[in-house]
């Protein structure tokens, strides 16, 4: 059945296309989705340790399918309400660390360019 | 009263991407039974919880008990040879003015003997006997413990009732309840505390063994996780929410035809109250009764019900779901 394309860019129903992004390349969406597979299930760490990454890496990529599914997966997995909060702070405080990180390199010029 | 038309409105025969369309597609329609090892009785409606995640509709102000013929016909039909569990439900099943008589019967007959008990209950006046009671007739229990985190099941089952647990859990494990060795079972149940289905149990399990160990000393058996069936006040809460198509949708998304074949209703016999004879006890809550028509315990024949064809419809999808789903777990 042919569906009406949405007038969103973001649609809780694309999610429904993603197994199908191997269509025109096929070979690497098989490996694309083998990796994905081995990546996040459980191993040296727990499927529950690597949701809550996934979670944090979500919300600092503004992935909003990917929000969804990992706030699911962690709900699906026990995962309390502030345990997610906590992750997704780890990911705030990273993304304004990487920042003010950055203010090295414009200290760095300053100091150089200054008299 | 539904807000909207729901999926289960619909016979499921009469629309597309139905249940029956799922287990067609793999050669299970029609879905039969494959004997009766289970007898589950449903022994009152009465309950000291108004869960919001019920589908037994269970509440204070139930007067709805079985009749004592009827247990008396649920006890001929108990020692049937196949039959090998004997599992009380309700409501909540101590709340039977029966209870401790029906609990003596059945374990006379020397068969697994599961009650499904919310724990609250043995907490208050007059059943606080009732754990020592039980583990004389070496009863399984098996107690529901939604989440281990307990605003979330506090959320479900009202305020203050997951400590209240936690309290029940202390007594049973006192007398050896949940113990290694000890031969005293004390199984809990996780469901998810909203819209969503439930992570793998071997992860729960562990994460609960984990909470419940290390920050308040309680030991159990084993995790029994349940897909959300959406009938009862579960349906109810998804409608009310937004949420029932996307669930529904899940559901169906996550279907395993492993799950179908190995689904609980191919082993069980589910009785209500009133003596009635149905699939699970999920049927029994949309009265749909056993080939579609209204059979009780007295109408009983061991061979047609040990290969009989099971009622469908789309609630039936939380059974197939993923690892599947029964009243003692996965079933994949």
């Amino acid at each position: 059945m042919v569906k009406t394309m949405s007038d969103n860019y973001y649609d809780p129903e694309d999610l429904e296309d993603f197994p199908n992004i191997g269509e025109d390349a096929p070979e690497l969406g098989a490996a694309f989705f083998n990796y994905y597979q081995k990546a996040t299930e459980g191993g040296a760490l727990s499927e529950r340790e690597k949701s809550l990454i996934a979670l944090a890496v979500a919300t600092v990529r503004h992935c909003p399918y990917c929000i969804d599914a990992y706030t699911n997966k962690c709900l699906s997995l026990g995962v309390a309400d502030d345990e997610m909060m906590e992750a997704v702070h780890v990911g705030a405080a990273m993304s304004a660390g990487d920042t003010l990180a950055h203010a090295t390199q414009m200290r760095k010029i300053l100091k150089k360019k200054g008299m | 009263m539904a807000l909207t038309p729901t999926i289960n409105d619909i016979p499921g025969d009469q629309r597309r991407d139905s249940f029956r369309d799922h287990l067609a597609q793999d050669g299970l329609y029609p879905l039969t039974a494959n004997g009766i090892e289970i007898l589950q009785l449903n022994i009152t409606r009465k309950c000291n919880l108004s869960c919001r995640h019920c589908h037994a509709g269970g509440t204070p102000e139930s007067s709805l008990h079985m009749k004592e013929k009827v247990i008396d016909k649920c006890f001929e039909i108990a020692g049937y040879p196949g039959i090998e569990t004997i599992d009380l439900t309700g409501g909540a099943p101590e709340l039977h003015p029966s209870f401790m008589n029906i609990v003596e019967r059945f374990h006379s007959l020397g068969k697994r003997l599961l009650v499904r008990s919310n724990l609250v209950i043995l907490l208050e006046e007059p059943f606080q006997h009732l754990p020592d009671f039980m583990a004389r007739h070496n009863v399984e229990i098996v107690a529901s413990l939604p989440d281990i985190h307990g605003a979330r099941t506090d959320r479900q089952r009202g305020s203050g009732v997951f400590q209240k647990i936690l309290e029940g859990i202390r007594t049973l494990n006192e007398i050896g309840y949940g113990k290694q060795n000890s031969g005293l079972i004390l199984d809990l149940v996780h469901n998810p505390a909203g819209a969503y289905l439930p992570g793998s149990q071997e992860a729960l399990e562990s994460e609960y063994r984990r909470v419940l160990s290390r920050d308040y000393g309680l030991a159990f058996n084993k995790l029994f996780c349940l897909t959300n069936c959406p009938v009862g006040r579960y349906l109810d809460y998804l409608e009310q929410s937004g949420n029932y198509a996307l669930y529904m949708k899940a559901l169906k998304s996550a279907f395993n035809p492993s799950a179908a074949r190995n689904a609980m209703c191919r082993i069980t016999l589910s009785v209500d109250p009133e003596g009635n004879l149905h699939d699970c006890d999920f049927n029994q809550m949309l009265n749909m009764g056993i080939g579609g028509n209204r059979v009780s315990v007295f109408d009983f024949d061991y061979e047609q019900l040990a290969s009989r064809s099971i009622q469908i419809r789309d609630h039936c999808f939380a059974c197939t779901a993923g690892a599947g789903s029964s009243c003692q777990g996965v079933t994949v």
